[in-house]
């Protein structure tokens, strides 16, 4: 894997809207900056209204996304050219789901709704419709995918990075601060976890930083390359960025994000929580 | 769930104002509102801690701590940024951006 296989700018986005084969797919955490304008034929697809199932806590299995691909007029040789706001963290999570049920052709474009807004390139509010597909989509891809006892078993073993804010790691917050502070039963970090806040990976324009700069963020944070790795933050999508950086950019074997992340581990009943700052 | 909150200067009902710090306020050109812009609250060391998009009458809103924050704009007309010290309540902050 690599930023070339990846990542593609804006300038390359701008120039592929019409080009066949390309599905543009916008995914935010404000679910209707869709609908205020989007890129000229994207279809949006909701983290919260067509990603997450509507009963049980967790996301739509393999059926329901095939569900929702054939709907949007997705096929399985398609590439999906995804993009949102808020730096793109949504949709990093809708990039690492869709890997997870193994989509093979997805981009993200780096730095995302922000960048284009910046760039001053045109937004629509045209109703972008498909023709359907019957997508077949494959098994959930599990090696990508950590749970809480994976969490409590990587404990001492593995690189664990909390990807917050250095306030949320410490337990000061419970939450991004521009969220009320919807919190977890208790505060704080998994024993041992190094904090790299998903934002030191990024540029103010919401673009990645280079490969030299990442390498050397991680291994300055303490990154142990002969070791697996579990990304997690508060409910996934900012670990879904951080996962990747570690995998897709540079390359890195056997990262897996926690998606149930601190709001599933702080409510957990007795796994051991540490408080505290961010070692320097 | 996460879901982004809109972004007005009418704080919602039942806003906690006793345990934490609402920062809030305007991303202004001069006199003028600036919509959409990228708003970031910063720690005392200049870490990212959130960032919202102002609305269209250029409003923004934060929930912090005690502590030494920065809020800074980010738009196609420019950036600028505002210091602020809290404790707990609500503080107001325009941010005024340029070329």
């Amino acid at each position: 894997m690599s930023r070339a296989e990846n990542l593609v700018t804006t300038d390359w986005a701008n120039d592929n809207l019409n080009t066949a084969g390309l599905v543009f797919v916008e995914v935010d955490e404000d679910t209707s900056a869709y609908d205020g304008g989007h890129l000229p034929g994207a279809v949006k697809i909701s983290w919260r209204d067509d990603l997450r199932d509507a009963v049980k806590n967790d996301f739509i299995d393999k059926a329901g996304l095939e569900k929702l691909f054939s709907e949007k007029g997705i096929a399985v040789d398609d590439t999906i050219v995804l993009y949102g706001g808020n730096n793109n963290w949504f949709a990093a999570y809708a990039y690492w789901f869709f890997t997870l049920y193994g989509h093979e052709k997805i981009v993200l474009i780096d730095g995302g709704r922000k960048k284009w807004e910046l760039d001053g390139r045109p937004l629509t509010t045209d109703t972008v419709t498909r023709p359907a597909t019957t997508y077949t989509a494959k098994d959930a891809d599990l090696s990508i995918r950590a749970f809480r006892d994976d969490t409590v078993a990587a404990i001492g073993t593995k690189n664990l990075i909390d990807v917050r804010s250095p306030g949320e790691f410490a337990g000061q917050l419970g939450a991004p601060a521009h969220l009320p502070q919807e919190n977890a039963q208790r505060r704080g970090h998994v024993p041992g976890a190094i904090n790299i806040p998903w934002s030191k990976a990024a540029n103010e324009d919401g673009t990645f930083k280079s490969d030299a700069e990442l390498t050397e963020l991680y291994a300055d944070a303490g990154f142990d390359d002969s070791k697996e790795s579990i990304a997690y933050c508060r409910i996934g999508e900012r670990s879904s960025h951080t996962w990747f950086v570690l995998s897709e950019l540079l390359g890195k074997k056997n990262v897996k994000n926690y998606d149930g992340s601190w709001l599933e581990y702080g409510t957990l009943i007795g796994v051991p929580i540490e408080l505290g700052e961010p070692a320097k | 769930m996460c879901a982004a909150p809109e972004q007005t200067l009418d704080l919602p009902p039942g806003t906690d104002t006793v345990t934490q710090a609402v920062i809030q306020g305007r991303v202004l050109a001069g006199a003028e509102p600036v919509a959409g812009a990228h708003v970031r609250l910063l720690d005392g060391t200049g870490e990212f801690t959130a960032e919202v998009v102002a609305s269209p009458e250029g409003s923004f809103r934060f929930y912090a701590g005690p502590g030494s924050w920065t809020v800074r704009a980010l738009s196609r007309g420019g950036s600028g940024q505002s210091d602020v010290a809290t404790r707990y309540g609500v503080y107001s902050v325009d941010v005024l951006v340029g070329a």
